[in-house]
């Protein structure tokens, strides 16, 4: 007798456990959920800035999901690590794709993830906006679905050659690249327009290595070039430039934004204090309108925001916008509609005002070119811009 | 082709392979002696090495944090480190034998080898985990003393750095020790005889076990004196750093013939001088179009040529089949 008095009791419960949320949530719940992902490296050698693409893209979300609850969505996000490897970016997209709910993706933080990553998103023309990612090819294959909200490497790389003839004034430069599609194409870009202006390059050379640069910096040495250039990440250009120093090479240093990191300086310390870097990402110091932003973010994380932390900001606000957009009227949400919207988005974001071309590029990116100016890695939001400029993306090849 | 550039970089390109080679040679002793009594590759002793430089790493750090990296002397700071990291691994790689290799040791030649690849790859993401929990970081940054990059200048264009000083120094008292060791003591003798036969020798008395244990603690103890150094020499580091160097490591040791302690030393001289000339001199020799990046395929090519013309290895004998 207890047991059967048990199982009805069980069986009330369970009753229970079924009618009791949907009485309560019926009215917030009728329209399902909607998720927006992120990708970028969480961990591994470029945490550093793959997490404050995640904390930009989810302070957005966080702060303006407020529309999309009042229409009856359940508004999640979803942060997923590509570890800063193509083979695990394109896993993760499956797996995004496959989820019916993810609308939206904001990331990558490497060209070289984004890249294979997108072909999967686009099966599904599910949309991605890219904070951080400048290699030509994002955008130059044409797809409806990829925008970004950075500049291009075939402008940062004339940014920086301009910058080292014009105002450097060097004569003779070695350039050092990692062999990724990021990395070894914004170094070409690079040497091809440095070549164009005069300048002398001494050497082109493509490495892996990440710990033992002594073979590479010897012959750099004996050549003794004004500058050198690393097409590359911070967590393989700090400890090259580093060892350049220590070597005795008096070149000065210059890179691509890859080297936008506060732990530029904590590997490099002194090395690369003077150093000069080109930038698609502007400090926070040169966007009047991120200051709440900054403020928001170090009262929430307890940290600075990284570069590409307010692009990314500005992505999942995109993204927010136009997943409203594609609401509107009570209308199912569907992928397509997001992609579309994302498009014909405009928006004055805190890194300026955003709008797309046809082929996903922003109108009017921004360029910079930074000095380091100290050794501490909490100042590195206080390096100094010396030169900014807003350029338009080249148009469309085909 | 600038040949005067050639010729003037020679001995710079010269003097950082040696320095790499010393490297090497001292993580291909892990390998080597484990071959020599076991007839094993250990695969685990890139993390045995990797292990051994956060704890020097650490070692330095805590001591920064007391205020030691100014007040003291960085040869003594750096001796501190080496002894530590040292004992660390040499601990680590006896603890290593003792749980995943003992246990195996009479099952076929392949089980202890899959053995020692899981505990590889558990160590890389034990240090992971460890760092991120402590630190909440992945590269590990050496602190930074001036003296040790101050450079000795032997030309105005050849210089050598006090580091890369100290890194040739220490190799050499510790290949010198490892060799009194294994061939003037009692114990290099027991472990030599473990080699050679273990029944023959557990009838002479000897603790077998003991022996093996003792094998991998010292050449777990080289691989961590080595991984310091790397730290020092290179200063940044995370928890897969170890596993090119590893890589590296064994085949020198492969290259010098394994099981053969003069010859990882041999190995890992070539394997490093070759690999610093391949770096520096490809792209200048073939006009840029061959770069550093072939440095590997240019190590790895003279390895199968060894293999195949002198598969012993440059000074190896050949192994008796046992019985």
């Amino acid at each position: 007798m207890t047991t059967f008095r048990f199982r009805h009791a069980l069986t009330a419960l369970a009753i229970a456990a079924l009618l009791l949320p949907a009485t309560a949530q019926v009215v917030a719940q009728s329209k399902g959920t909607i998720k927006i992902a992120s990708q970028s490296p969480l961990s591994g050698g470029q945490a550093a800035l793959g997490e404050g693409i995640k904390l930009g893209a989810q302070l957005a979300v966080e702060k303006l999901k407020g529309n999309l609850e009042k229409m009856g969505y359940k508004v999640e996000f979803v942060p997923f690590d590509d570890q800063a490897k193509p083979d695990v970016g394109v896993a993760n997209a499956k797996n995004i794709i496959s989820d019916k709910d993810i609308m939206a993706v904001i990331g990558h933080l490497n060209s070289g993830v984004a890249i294979p990553s997108s072909e999967v998103y686009k099966e599904v023309n599910v949309v991605m906006i890219s904070p951080a990612n400048t290699n030509p090819v994002v955008t130059d294959r044409g797809y409806p679905n990829v925008n970004r909200v950075c500049g291009r490497d075939d402008v940062q790389g004339v940014v920086g050659s301009e910058f080292a003839h014009g105002t450097m004034k060097v004569k003779s430069a070695a350039i050092v690249h990692d062999k990724t599609q990021y990395g070894q194409s914004i170094a070409e870009f690079f040497k091809a327009d440095a070549e164009k202006k005069g300048i002398k390059v001494v050497a082109f050379e493509g490495t892996e290595e990440k710990s033992n640069f002594d073979p590479i910096l010897t012959p750099i040495k004996a050549k003794n070039p004004d500058v050198i250039y690393f097409g590359g990440i911070y967590d393989q250009g700090a400890p090259f430039f580093k060892q350049a120093r220590e070597k005795g090479i008096k070149a000065k240093f210059m890179g691509p934004d890859g080297m936008d990191s506060s732990d530029l300086t904590k590997i490099a310390g002194k090395s690369v204090v003077g150093m000069n870097y080109t930038s698609a990402a502007g400090p926070a110091s040169a966007l009047p309108k991120a200051k709440a932003f900054v403020d928001e973010f170090k009262k929430k994380f307890g940290k600075n925001p990284e570069p590409y932390a307010a692009e990314a900001y500005d992505a999942a606000t995109i993204a927010i916008k136009a997943i409203e957009e594609a609401a509107k009227g009570g209308k199912k949400v569907t992928r397509e509609d997001v992609s579309t919207a994302v498009r014909k988005a405009k928006l004055s974001g805190i890194t300026g005002e955003i709008a797309f071309d046809s082929k996903g590029d922003r109108l009017k990116a921004q360029y910079f070119v930074l000095t380091v100016v100290s050794d501490d890695p909490a100042k590195w939001g206080d390096n100094k811009i010396v030169k900014q400029l807003t350029i338009a993306p080249p148009a469309a090849k085909k | 082709m600038d040949v005067d550039l050639l010729i003037g970089i020679f001995p710079q390109v010269l003097l950082d392979g040696i320095t790499l080679g010393f490297m090497y040679a001292l993580i291909a002793l892990g390998y080597t002696m484990v071959y020599g009594v076991l007839e094993f590759i250990n695969f685990a002793h890139s993390e045995i090495f990797i292990l051994g430089s956060f704890v020097g790493a650490e070692v330095l750090l805590g001591l920064q944090a007391r205020g030691a990296v100014e007040a003291w002397s960085p040869f003594l700071l750096v001796l501190v480190a080496l002894l530590v990291g040292m004992l660390a691994s040499g601990l680590l790689a006896a603890g290593v034998e003792r749980v995943a290799y003992r246990p195996l040791r009479n099952a076929p030649r392949l089980i202890p080898l899959i053995s020692a690849i899981g505990v590889s790859f558990f160590l890389q993401d034990a240090i992971r985990l460890f760092e991120s929990l402590w630190r909440n970081a992945f590269n590990i940054v050496y602190p930074p003393m001036d003296v040790m990059n101050e450079r000795f200048e032997l030309t105005p264009t050849i210089d050598i750095s006090v580091k890369s000083l100290v890194v040739i120094g220490a190799s050499l008292l510790m290949l010198w020790g490892l060799h009194s060791l294994v061939n003037r003591t009692k114990i290099g003798k027991a472990i030599r005889a473990v080699a050679e036969d273990q029944a023959a020798a557990s009838l002479m008395g000897i603790n077998v076990n003991r022996m093996i244990s003792l094998t991998f603690l010292i050449g777990g103890a080289m691989g961590g004196g080595a991984g310091v150094l790397f730290g020092v020499q290179y200063s940044l580091i995370n928890p897969y750093t170890g596993f090119i160097p590893g890589l590296k490591a064994f085949t020198a040791a492969v290259l010098g013939g394994i099981g053969n302690i003069p010859g990882a030393m041999l190995g890992g001289l070539v394997l490093g001088i070759l690999e610093a000339f391949g770096a520096s001199y490809l792209s200048l020799l073939t006009g840029g179009a061959f770069g550093a990046e072939y440095k590997d395929i240019l190590a790895f090519s003279i390895l199968i040529l060894i293999l195949i013309f002198r598969p012993k290895g440059l000074l190896g004998e050949v192994v008796r089949e046992r019985a």
